[in-house]
């Protein structure tokens, strides 16, 4: 009985779950042949900057064993950057490197990396260690991306990141993935990262979670999550919003990180977005997705999609709760 | 029509046509739903003696028909030298054995096995066909004058007209001393009293005829046909016992033959006899059903498993359990939300399970995964490409088994040998993801992932080995539309994981 109850409570505030996501949205808005592009993050960031999409800036690919000879090169006149494989998911296998000496690198817990070890390291990539169903893969290197100053506070050992979901081009939801010293300085909520909801018509936080529990400070850091805003918010939602236009994915997410040179840029895309989103902003996707499937089908362009979620997805409507702070 | 309807319409026609088609061989076929239930088959054997005189003879002896009561299954007869045949005489089965050089002692067998019919069809189909009375009899004068005097007698103690069969048949089954049916019985000493009832009521003007048969027992040997009468009342056809005038056909009674002039007759020989065996079985209902299917030629039964050699239908027995432990994964995965490590490994480790039984298989599992998790946390500090440390785990697992099974046969403990049951390409894969897992989301999820592959593999053995589950498939191979039905229809099932509702908890405020 208090299973159905619950199950009640959650339908009633809007809670999608994890099969109707796939049923009904994810197999009826997402072609199949859409996926390679935005399940290959090397195709996804060419198309991407084709676009005008800002990206981090790519510094090579190993696509073979044999290529690793030129690691060396390639890596000589990079002091920061980034190895990750093509086909990833959940953020493994992600590798990131700043330069200590000649022929040594340290990751951002301290670990020293050798060249050899480096190279080792990609062709375990390559061998397809960490893509999916273990197929091979290639790696990609690209700039290490230098968080915004008013974000680096919010994170520990690794890079915020801000997840859009996109519905039909319409931004519904979004979140700030904040890595901890728990989630190894991953952005991945199921690795301990906390997760922020963010007030998608204004940037502001609502509510910040770390394993599906509501906290106030950052564990690592301190720093109170209310007085969060994320700058540029209209830039950074235009810019997610344009991935629909780009993938032709009807139900993606976009993961956006904020450089400190750069600006807003798009890291990748996924096309099976997780429901974290909803624990973090309080708010369930459910309602959101139905009010943007009854809306006239025109052509909406991102502007007018944007001004749309603006004025009807406001966060105080929906969850009168204060950022923080459970109630009832 | 959308997508959804087109699988809810598809999911309706094969769960209806799975389970029409099984109800169809239960309620018609009679196949069991059950394993283990038995049907009781009665072995009857009629042995004819007879004393050959000539050297030619031939014996004529009337065959049970089809009835409602009963179902024949099997007919054999057994007769060396003689030349056998059957004929038909107006609905009759007769079955003539001829032979033209014995002498002597003489017998001849037939055996037929018969089991109670499930459903037994109200119509009296055998009576209706029946056209042969006993005409009015012939009697000397003094068996006249105290035929006439017992009919009065049964007419006067009569209430009414349906009464008078039971009263003849009291005074003939009575004291065979009484005057009148002593001066019938003296006169004529091998007539039966079945026979002397009949002629009594032929007398009388009542339609009636004999019905011989045989009563079915747990073990009888050598008993004499049992006659019964039958007849015709204002109220319809009666069956009477005239030994006891009791109305009704006894319990267990196979009846061989209604009217008809004879049972048995002998040209060529004498001091012929006829005697009945009867041997009870109890035989499984699948059998049963099974050879009454064939000989019915039932397309769903000609067309099926049983018409493959038993040793692929044993293959056969495991196959059809595995759409069952892919309902149970489903429903694991779709209603509960329990993360395994490989989609469907958990039906082929529930399946090695059904082989090792179930302990034993779990404590195969673990120290075979266990120990390759170890040896494979060496190789992921080596440079290996994927697929040659695949490679070499299947390598490690298989030398594992081998080991295991030798040291546990040392120290006496046989089970272990059933360790190669396990799929090793599986095991070898589980392996390789767990420790993947292992070293990518830490110890937690591998435990998370594993317990909940483990669990799976549980409760799918389960669901598999149970007897019921086991017997059902095999039987009834189209429940397996039924499960596919259901499948697809889970497959559209948009609701909360059981999981969810915990995982979503502190949204419920």
């Amino acid at each position: 009985m208090l299973w159905l109850k619950r199950r009640n409570n959650l339908r009633a505030k809007g809670i999608l779950g994890i099969n109707e996501r796939n049923i009904a949205y994810i197999s009826r808005y997402n072609e199949r042949k859409r996926f390679p592009l935005v399940d290959n993050k090397l195709l996804t960031k060419r198309a991407a900057q084709q676009a005008g999409i800002a990206v981090p800036e790519l510094y090579g690919v190993i696509e073979s064993t044999y290529q690793l000879r030129t690691l060396a090169n390639l890596l000589e006149p990079l002091d920061q950057f980034v190895i990750k494989p093509t086909r990833g998911s959940g953020g493994k296998g992600i590798l990131v490197l700043s330069r200590q000496d000649e022929r040594n690198f340290v990751k951002p817990g301290g670990q020293i990396l050798s060249l050899a070890e480096i190279r080792h390291y990609i062709s375990n990539i390559l061998s397809g260690v960490y893509s999916l169903g273990g197929q091979p893969d290639s790696a990609f290197i690209e700039a290490l991306v230098i968080s915004d100053p008013g974000l680096e506070q919010y994170s520990y050992e690794g890079l915020p990141d801000i997840r859009v979901v996109i519905f039909q081009g319409f931004p519904v939801m979004a979140m700030l993935r904040c890595p901890t010293h728990a989630s190894d300085g991953k952005a991945n909520l199921h690795q301990g990262a906390v997760g922020v909801g963010i007030d998608i018509t204004t940037g502001n936080a609502l509510h910040a979670v770390q394993n599906n529990r509501v906290i106030s400070n950052h564990p690592d850091t301190g720093v109170d999550f209310s007085d969060l805003v994320i700058s540029e918010w209209t830039t950074l939602l235009t810019l997610a919003s344009s991935c629909y236009e780009l993938t032709g994915l009807g139900y993606l997410g976009s993961d956006i990180v904020i450089d400190r040179s750069h600006g807003p840029l798009l890291l990748e895309i996924n096309a099976r977005p997780g429901l974290s989103i909803q624990t973090a902003s309080g708010i369930g996707l459910r309602d959101r997705l139905m009010t943007i499937q009854q809306l006239p089908k025109s052509n909406w362009d991102i502007e007018a999609r944007i001004a749309y979620i603006m004025a009807n997805f406001g966060a105080i409507d929906i969850e009168p709760a204060a950022a923080g702070v459970r109630g009832c | 029509m959308t997508s959804r309807n087109q699988i809810y319409l598809l999911s309706a026609i094969l769960i209806s046509v799975g389970l029409g088609l099984t109800s169809y061989k239960f309620f018609s076929l009679h196949f069991p739903l059950t394993p283990g239930s038995v049907r009781t088959v009665w072995n009857v054997e009629a042995k004819i003696s007879f004393n050959s005189e000539g050297p030619s003879a031939l014996a004529d002896l009337a065959l049970p028909n089809t009835q409602n009561n009963y179902e024949i299954l099997d007919e054999t007869f057994a007769s060396s030298g003689y030349k056998f045949n059957i004929q038909n005489y107006s609905g009759q089965r007769r079955a003539i054995w001829t032979n033209t050089d014995i002498s002597g002692q003489q017998n001849l067998y037939y055996s037929l096995q018969i089991t109670p019919r499930i459903e037994r069809e109200s119509a009296d189909m055998a009576t209706r066909t029946v056209t042969q009375y006993v005409s009015k009899p012939t009697w000397l004068p003094a068996q006249h004058e105290a035929a006439m005097s017992i009919i009065e007698a049964a007419k006067k103690n009569a209430s009414s007209p349906d009464m008078f069969t039971r009263e003849v048949l009291k005074i003939v089954s009575g004291d065979p001393r009484a005057e009148d049916i002593h001066v019938l019985f003296s006169s004529d000493k091998d007539l039966s009293r079945a026979n002397m009832a009949l002629k009594l009521l032929a007398q009388a003007g009542v339609r009636a005829h004999i019905i011989r048969g045989v009563q079915l027992g747990n073990r009888t040997h050598n008993d004499p046909p049992v006659e019964l009468i039958e007849v015709n009342e204002a109220s319809g056809w009666t069956i009477y016992n005239p030994d006891t005038a009791t109305a009704g056909l006894p319990d267990n009674f196979f009846i061989w033959q209604r009217g008809g002039p004879s049972l048995l007759d002998i040209e060529g020989g004498s001091r012929s006899k006829i005697r009945f065996s009867v041997l009870s079985n109890v035989i499984p209902a699948k059998n049963i059903a099974l050879k009454l299917a064939r000989e019915k030629t039932v397309a769903l039964v000609d067309f099926n498993i049983y018409s493959l050699p038993v040793e692929k239908q044993n293959v056969f027995k495991l196959l059809f359990l595995v759409p069952i432990g892919a309902l149970i994964v489903v429903i694991f995965q779709i209603l509960i939300g329990v993360r395994t490590s490989g989609t469907f490994m958990p039906v082929l480790i529930a399946m090695a399970f059904i082989q090792t039984t179930l302990l034993t298989g779990i404590a195969i599992l673990i120290t075979l995964v266990s120990t390759g998790l170890w040896i494979r946390s060496y190789l992921s500090k080596t440079d290996l490409h994927m697929t040659a440390r695949i490679g070499v785990v299947l390598i490690i697992v298989v030398m594992l088994m081998v080991g295991f099974s030798v040291i546990s046969h040392k120290l006496g403990l046989d089970q272990a040998l059933n360790m190669t049951f396990f799929p090793m390409v599986i095991l070898a894969w589980t392996i390789e993801r767990m420790s993947i897992i292992w070293e990518e989301d830490g110890p937690l999820e591998v435990a998370i992932q594993g317990s909940g592959s483990l669990l799976v593999a549980i409760v799918a053995y389960l669901a598999m080995s149970n007897g019921l589950v086991e017997h059902l498939t095999f039987n009834f191979p189209e429940l397996l539309l039924a499960v596919l039905g259901v499948i697809l229809l889970l497959g559209q099932y948009t609701g909360f994981r059981l999981f969810e509702l915990y995982r979503f908890r502190h949204m419920d405020n």
